[in-house]
């Protein structure tokens, strides 16, 4: 397993810097300057000398080059001072985002926690909700239950999050008052009042995004669940007469969770990039809306660097999955 | 085996019904039959002639609905098994009754190493702690011949052969020493020379612990050679019930008779064709009015298609035990039976 995942490890690197290039490629070819959020009132000829301080005339591979050393040398440097009060990166050029002037990693480190308290919830209330029942509603297939599921879990996945949070701006925020519309990034919790208010305005997006995974997971968690309980061993469990519960929650869910395993491994990277309607909705200041200020702003540095972090993660996950695969299936053994 | 001896198990017009959306299929239509102790019930027919949903309505693994036992007792000692309620069924599976079942390769689970399997029963049913159950585990593994038990009982299914795979179902089946074990095609997924070690075993085994066996199976062959007595089986009913010798010494129903001739022979002149029935079994959409047989039979006339034949003894025994058939033809006499 050990070897496995070195292995793993090893071929994510070029994999990784294939699709860095392409980030960088695509991104450069998009249309747009750096100079678009200057006022037209500057002359020309400071233009132009803003435009080579900022780099923006080297060739593209002499750009691509240097974010590749600025990505991969500089910012760990700059993270491994900041922890061991070391000083190696003195000097040395960051990655910094043409519309703030500040370095891309510090905006997103300040970004990240609202989108993981938002977005991370509501994937985690998603799965515990989605689990139980996806696995209820298969073990009594065609029932009320699974029924009224199916309906909902269509609605979840059918109807986009942009409406349903729409929706519940409107009934809960405009009608009855009950949560606020706006996320408040600035609130920091420190007793039970300021608890109740954080929670409060996370509800809403929490409850949307969790519904549409939950929608998702619940479905796959279903049909994985159907199809392991018609198996022969399902039928052996029974014959040495055990109970229904240790038949269906030993035998049955360790076997269906093997595909969702992957299904819910595979989600999370999406919930930093798939979130980006729904914190527009709610007006999250977190990475989505990061992202999206910076394709606006044509800030090339910051979108280059999101999306390559979005891609890390999705290598990243892909690998944990299969690892989770080799500890749920002593089918799958890697070495 | 002496008649009148208690039986261990007694079926008495067992039916059983799918509920489909094309209307009721009758699988199972009034089978009887009974179990002495020790003894080794062959069962025979071709695929879909009921003898395996016979068995798993008797014991509830039939998936309910569609599957609906409508009619019937079976008795387990002096308990209709039919009557008791879920968990006191749950007490009998696997405790008093083991199964053995067709798959192999299927039947185990394959995330858990095989001692969690085998000791899963023992500790359900024997009250046993892990300790106990494991020592009780490398006891059955070297019970049906699998070597070196205290290493494979830490290995997972895939790991196994088939044949090794099935010696564990029957590890498992056996683990809570039942009275019955009910054995579904337990060679039929297995290659010629595994399935004769695998009757071997069986044979061996059932010297050795004296439980009674239903061995269900399609091949003449293997019930010639491991059963004591023998029903045949034909759309859902029981249709020749005798003791193994006279069975092939003297059949006397036109579908046993068809079954045995089917087997092709290793002496004399070899064959071009191999010997089929023609048609198919018919699916019953109702309680059979007429033998379900009558339209593949050479003998059938117009008795036939009008009334089902219910089983008769040959000569002066009980139905049940010795030699009994249903069918309006009288084979001894070559004539139609009075």
């Amino acid at each position: 397993m050990l070897t496995f995942t070195l292995r793993r490890l090893m071929f994510a690197i070029p994999t990784l810097l294939f699709i860095s290039l392409l980030i960088f490629l695509l991104v450069d070819l998009a249309p747009g300057s750096p100079m678009s959020q200057i006022p037209l009132t500057v002359p020309p000829d400071v233009r132009l000398k803003i435009m080579e301080a900022m780099g923006v005339n080297e060739p593209v591979f002499v750009r691509y080059f240097l974010w590749l050393k600025q990505f991969f040398v500089v910012e760990p440097l700059v993270l491994w001072d900041h922890w061991f009060g070391t000083s190696y990166s003195d000097g040395m050029q960051r990655i910094v985002s043409w519309q703030s002037r500040s370095p891309v990693m510090d905006i997103i480190v300040e970004r990240m926690p609202q989108t993981l308290t938002v977005i991370g919830t509501s994937y985690v209330l998603g799965v515990m909700i989605a689990l139980p029942i996806g696995i209820y509603s298969a073990y009594r297939q065609y029932s009320w239950f699974d029924q009224i599921g199916t309906f909902i879990a269509m609605i979840g996945f059918s109807v986009p999050t942009f409406f349903t949070g729409l929706v519940l701006i409107l009934v809960f925020a405009v009608n009855l008052q009950w949560f606020p519309s706006i996320y408040d990034t600035s609130l920091r919790v420190t007793d039970w009042d300021s608890f109740l208010a954080q929670a409060r305005q996370m509800a809403m997006p929490v409850m949307v995004l969790a519904l549409f995974n939950a929608a998702q997971i619940s479905r796959y968690m279903r049909s994985s669940m159907l199809e392991n309980l018609g198996a022969d061993y399902v039928r052996t469990a029974r014959a040495k007469g055990l109970s229904e519960r240790i038949v269906v929650l030993k035998h049955v869910v360790r076997n269906s969770m093997i595909p969702v395993v992957t299904v819910i491994a595979l989600g999370i990277p999406s919930i930093f990039g798939g979130a980006i309607i729904t914190e527009q909705v709610f007006r999250v200041n977190g990475l989505g809306a990061l992202l999206i200020g910076a394709i606006q702003g044509s800030d090339l540095p910051t979108v280059q660097t999101l999306t390559f972090i979005f891609a890390v993660l999705i290598v990243l996950f892909n690998l944990i999955a299969d690892i989770l695969y080799g500890m749920l299936d002593p089918r799958i053994r890697y070495d | 085996m002496p008649d009148g001896a208690k039986p261990v198990l007694d079926v008495r017009g067992l039916q059983t019904v799918f509920r489909t959306r094309g209307g009721d299929v009758h699988a199972v239509n009034s089978v009887s039959f009974h179990l002495e102790p020790g003894e080794l019930l062959g069962v025979v027919g071709e695929s879909g002639s009921g003898k395996s949903v016979t068995m798993m309505s008797l014991i509830g693994l039939l998936p309910m609905p569609p599957a609906e036992v409508r009619e019937g007792e079976v008795l387990l000692g002096d308990m209709d098994i039919l009557k008791i309620s879920p968990a006191q069924l749950r007490d009998v599976r696997g405790r008093r009754i083991g199964f053995v079942f067709q798959d192999p390769m299927t039947s185990l689970n394959p995330v858990y190493n095989i001692g969690n399997q085998v000791m899963e029963p023992l500790r359900r049913h024997m009250g046993m702690n892990k300790a106990q159950a494991y020592t009780r585990a490398v006891e059955l593994m070297e019970l049906v011949g699998i070597p070196d038990p205290e290493r494979r009982l830490k290995d997972y299914p895939h790991q196994f052969s088939g044949g090794m795979r099935q010696r564990v179902m029957i590890a498992i089946a056996l683990a809570c020493d039942p009275e019955v074990l009910i054995a579904d095609e337990p060679t039929t997924a297995l290659d010629v020379t595994i399935q004769a070690q695998i009757i071997e075993l069986v044979k061996e085994l059932r010297t050795k612990l004296g439980m009674a066996i239903v061995w269900i199976t399609h091949d003449l062959g293997v019930i010639a050679g491991i059963a004591d007595r023998v029903i045949v089986m034909y759309a859902g009913q029981v249709v020749e019930q005798a003791p193994v010798k006279e069975l092939f010494a003297n059949p006397q129903h036109p579908y046993t008779r068809a079954l045995l001739k089917t087997i092709p022979s290793v002496t004399g002149e070899r064959e071009t064709r191999l010997k089929v029935i023609e048609g198919q079994p018919p699916i019953l959409g109702a309680a059979p009015t007429a033998c379900p047989f009558a339209p593949r039979c050479g003998h059938a006339f117009d008795r036939c298609g009008a009334e089902n034949p219910i089983r008769r003894a040959l000569g002066a025994g009980r139905v049940g035990y010795g030699h009994d058939v249903a069918c309006h033809w009288d084979a001894s006499k070559g004539a139609a039976h009075a």
